[in-house]
């Protein structure tokens, strides 16, 4: 009965995020059946390029979100950024790198700004990154003199819209991609594999091997023919390869790191952490710079992509990253969330996005089935909630 | 006598669980019934069928109220039979005021559909004095204590003319003055023909106050004992509730009392917002190796604000004073630092400060100590369930995995969840603060055997608690504390309950006997 229980009791605590992730691939094969070009190599490309830049946001957010805190700040500072940025390069001729490195630098001081009033004065981060939406938009409007600044060219324009692209040659499709893509598969199997095998000299419970070569093989099959898709288009993303690996640096840091444990912790109870020797307000702290710098980082690519800055860039994009990780099945009270379920859930709205575009479904209307799915998406959570209660 | 309630079989299953099998309760007309059984026996489950928050249908068996049959579908449906049940932890709001309070939900209407609050008001009042409370009905009930807070409960069940009052753990809380007034009220309204289910631990309490008593173990009726007769002793409810004789509440122990651990010296604390105010008045106190201390002390003595300004100034303000460890003048600004110098600290609130409730018994428990499994800075997620698991075995905890949500565990269990996760810091003075509050006989008598391993193991234990029967069993020396001075020491062998009352209610402004500080 207990190994029966145990599993019960993992299937609900994975519950909301497989759910999702049910959801999502349900979603694609939706769009896919209604329109043959969804899945074409140029359309996966597109899907990719146009939302980035808030896959790179939710990463950050979701840590914030975890630990009981919200930003609101995060598009007033992805246009601050790439303002800063744009000025540099454009209007003062500097190199690309140095237009890059003034733009993280001033998203490290938008967040150790807003972590210092969070952490050591104690105002919660609603207020904080609402004061900071509104000084950081402003601060926008002043360094840009009111003004769009373009373009940018170069290569700080490959940033986001370059690609590897026929480094090994080719044959109709991109040899280099479907290297890194296979390096990729390779070395998902092998830290499965040793997952496992760690597990088994633990005495840890692990799924049967034909189902875990299963699982293994699946995965790969569909990365692979992601790769093949992308392969026959353009070659590589730039930005695909950077968005991999913040997906891998912060999967790791949130799940296996100290540090992500006390967010958890921070979030789940923050007195408890407090009395357990966690410093909750150097944790409050960090996780806001953190949210800067990856502000930045999502300022520099949205930049380049459009090739310039404008005063009113990045309106909303705090909305659409916090949609993201709530829709990714983090709690709306902390403790709970993942960066791999906010990269599902921001997955889950670019690809609505993209398959109404292409269905031509007015932008209206847009709007209101993506205000549905969040709601929807968080009643499920707390549907879920509820039901993993009543079985006690 | 008339049989007012009748719970006949009474059978409730959770996947994978049987919460409750046939089990008969026969609750009599105008009675203190008492139902006593070791957390997770299914007293409160049992209560929630009675109620309603599990509807008609989701249980076997029948309930019988009043005569006739019921098939409660909601809490709103045994509420307009008379049944209220107030919980243990208390469901008023704060900001609002005790009339508001006791009406919320059930608002008195004038004209138009419009609060009448003049009559809600006069009507508070008259509650209020029936229940014995002093109190404006105007006052915010956030301001008042937890004894106020549970009269003003029962004053709202009172409002909506209550025929089954059902108190689950009411004085879990309260201090014995607070206690004494709640069971009194209890008797008056026993006297005004409201019968009375009572839940509780307190077993003295019981033999006080109840009728009779229904014992419940593992999710079935042991047997119902009328507490008129000699037999009905605390013994035979213990034996009953765990099932086998508790010879002894508290376990053997020889002493083998080593070197001094940890000293506290002229240790003055101020309170955190209300400057001015000393919470902790120049304590000294110390503890050796393998030696249980003791702090004795009633409710808001500053027992939790002395341990925890020592552990890594976690509480209070302006804090000054000196601590020693192995002889040695030690620095602890910090939590972190506390941990790092081998104190632990385990809270009296473990839900609200012990556990993170929402995450796993594994998680819970690496927490204090995760540096020693993260080299680096990175967890080894294999070696934290190995960790686990060895506490789950050595000291029993009762959990499906170690990978269940610690929320849904028994207070014991939680208890235990808590102790492990200091337990793993290895440290050298374990400060336990009311550890067995709130959990049953059996996962009590664990909790001791666990203290007396670890002062076997050379480690200074220093216990706080409100339960001097609790002091005197398992401590080698007691300290007092009254008003945040420490009022006396007493060697166990010299401590009675009664000189340990005599020191902990001396006040602020009186003098200390000095036979009995030594130091």
């Amino acid at each position: 009965m207990n190994v029966i229980a145990g599993a019960r009791e993992l299937v609900t605590r994975h519950m909301r995020e497989s759910g999702i992730f049910v959801a999502f691939v349900a979603i694609v094969a939706l769009f896919a059946a209604l329109n043959p070009f969804f899945l074409s190599p140029n359309n996966l490309t597109n899907i990719v390029l146009q939302y980035s830049y808030i896959l790179i946001l939710a990463i950050g957010m979701v840590m914030i979100i975890v630990a009981g805190q919200i930003d609101l700040s995060v598009g007033s500072v992805v246009a601050l950024t790439g303002a800063v940025s744009a000025v540099v390069v454009i209007r003062e001729g500097m190199p690309w790198y140095v237009g890059a490195l003034a733009a993280l630098v001033v998203g490290l001081l938008v967040g150790a700004w807003q972590g210092f009033w969070v952490a050591f004065v104690g105002i919660p981060g609603f207020i904080v990154t609402l004061a900071g939406m509104l000084l950081f938009r402003g601060l926008t409007y002043r360094v840009l003199d009111n003004v769009s600044l373009s373009p940018f060219g170069g290569t700080y324009y490959d940033i986001a819209n370059g690609f590897q692209n026929g480094l090994l040659g080719g044959m109709g499709f991109d040899v280099f991609t479907l290297v890194i893509f296979a390096i990729a598969v390779v070395g998902y199997a092998v830290s499965q594999w040793r997952t496992r095998r760690g597990r088994v000299a633990y005495q840890q419970t692990v799924e049967g091997l034909p189902l875990f070569a299963l699982k293994i093989l699946i995965v790969a099959a569909v990365v692979m023919w992601f790769g093949y898709q992308l392969a026959q288009s353009r070659g590589l993303p730039n930005v695909l390869i950077l968005l991999a690996v913040l997906v891998i640096v912060y999967g790791l840091v949130t799940q296996k790191s100290v540090f992500g444990r006390h967010v958890y912790a921070v979030g789940g109870n923050k007195h408890a952490a407090e009395l357990s020797g966690v410093k909750v307000r150097r944790v409050n702290f960090w996780i806001f710079v953190n949210m800067g710098f990856l502000a930045s980082v999502a300022g520099i690519v949205f930049s380049s992509r459009m090739n310039g800055a404008q005063p009113g860039a990045g309106n909303m994009f705090e909305l659409d990253a916090i949609a993201a990780c709530f829709i990714g099945g983090a709690s709306t009270t902390g403790g709970v969330g993942r960066v791999g379920g906010a990269m599902i859930g921001g997955l889950i709205m670019a690809v609505m996005s993209n398959g109404m575009q292409l269905m031509g479904v007015p932008q209206s209307i847009q709007q209101v089935i993506k205000g549905l799915v969040l709601l929807l998406a968080v009643a499920f959570d707390i549907y879920n909630k509820r039901r993993a209660a009543a079985l006690r | 006598m008339s049989t007012i309630l009748e719970m006949r079989s009474i059978t409730k299953e959770f996947p994978g669980v049987k919460a409750l099998s046939d089990v008969t309760l026969t609750v009599e007309q105008g009675e203190i019934h008492a139902i006593c059984g070791e957390n997770g026996a299914g007293k409160s489950t049992l209560m929630k069928v009675l109620s309603g928050v599990y509807p008609h249908g989701t249980y076997g068996g029948e309930i019988v109220f009043d005569g006739k049959t019921a098939e409660f579908g909601s809490i709103n449906d045994s509420e307009a039979e008379g049944i209220v049940i107030i919980h243990q932890e208390l469901a008023l709001v704060p900001y609002l005021s005790v009339a508001e309070n006791i009406f919320l939900g059930n608002e008195l209407r004038g004209r138009g559909g419009l609060i009448d609050w003049n009559r809600a008001n006069a009507e508070a009042a008259k509650l209020l004095a029936r229940v014995g409370l002093d109190e404006q009905p105007v006052s915010t009930v956030g301001t008042l204590g937890v004894g106020k807070q549970q009269l003003i409960e029962i004053a709202k069940a009172l409002s909506k003319e209550v025929r089954l009052l059902i108190l689950d753990e009411p004085t879990a809380a309260l201090n014995d003055n607070d206690s004494e007034h709640l069971l009194e009220l209890l008797r008056q309204l026993k006297a005004h023909g409201i019968t009375c289910i009572i839940i509780s631990h307190k077993l003295n309490e019981i033999a006080e106050i109840a009728d009779r008593t229904t014992i419940i173990r593992d999710g079935r009726t042991i047997e119902t004992i009328d507490m008129s007769d000699p037999s009905s002793t605390q013994d035979r409810i213990i034996r009953g509730m765990v099932g086998r004789d508790l010879e002894h509440r508290y376990p053997e122990r020889t002493s083998v009392v080593g070197n001094e651990v940890l000293r506290v010296e002229n240790w003055t604390v101020f309170h955190p917002t209300q400057p001015g105010r000393k919470v902790i008045d120049d304590a000294s106190f110390n503890v050796r190796a393998g030696e249980v201390v003791g702090i004795a002390g009633l409710m808001g003595a500053g027992r939790t604000e002395l341990a925890r300004s020592v552990f890594g100034r976690s509480y209070g303000r302006n804090i000054s004073g000196r601590l020693y460890k192995d002889g040695r003048e030690i620095k602890v600004p910090s939590v972190a630092d506390a941990i790092q110098h081998g104190i632990a600290y385990a809270t009296e609130d473990r839900k609200a400060y012990g556990l993170n409730l929402i995450d796993d018994v594994c998680r819970n428990i690496s927490l204090a100590g995760l540096e020693n499994i993260a080299p680096r800075g990175w967890v080894n997620s294999n070696e934290e369930l190995r960790v686990a698991e060895e506490y789950r075995a050595s000291l029993n905890i009762k959990t499906p995995t170690v990978l269940a949500t610690v929320g849904k565990l028994s207070g014991g269990n939680q208890q235990k969840v808590v102790l492990s996760k200091w337990l793993y810091t290895d440290p050298d003075v374990l400060i336990l603060d009311e550890p067995t509050r709130g959990i049953d006989v059996g996962a009590k008598y664990e909790i001791y055997t666990i203290v007396n391993k670890m002062v076997a193991a050379g480690k200074a234990v220093v216990v706080i608690s409100s339960e001097l029967p609790e002091l005197l069993g398992i401590c080698d020396r007691v300290y007092t504390l009254a008003f945040g001075r420490i009022t006396g020491e007493l060697p166990v062998a010299e401590a009675t309950q009664e000189r340990l009352m005599e020191l902990m209610t001396i006040e602020r402004d009186q003098p200390l006997p000095t036979k009995d500080y030594v130091s």
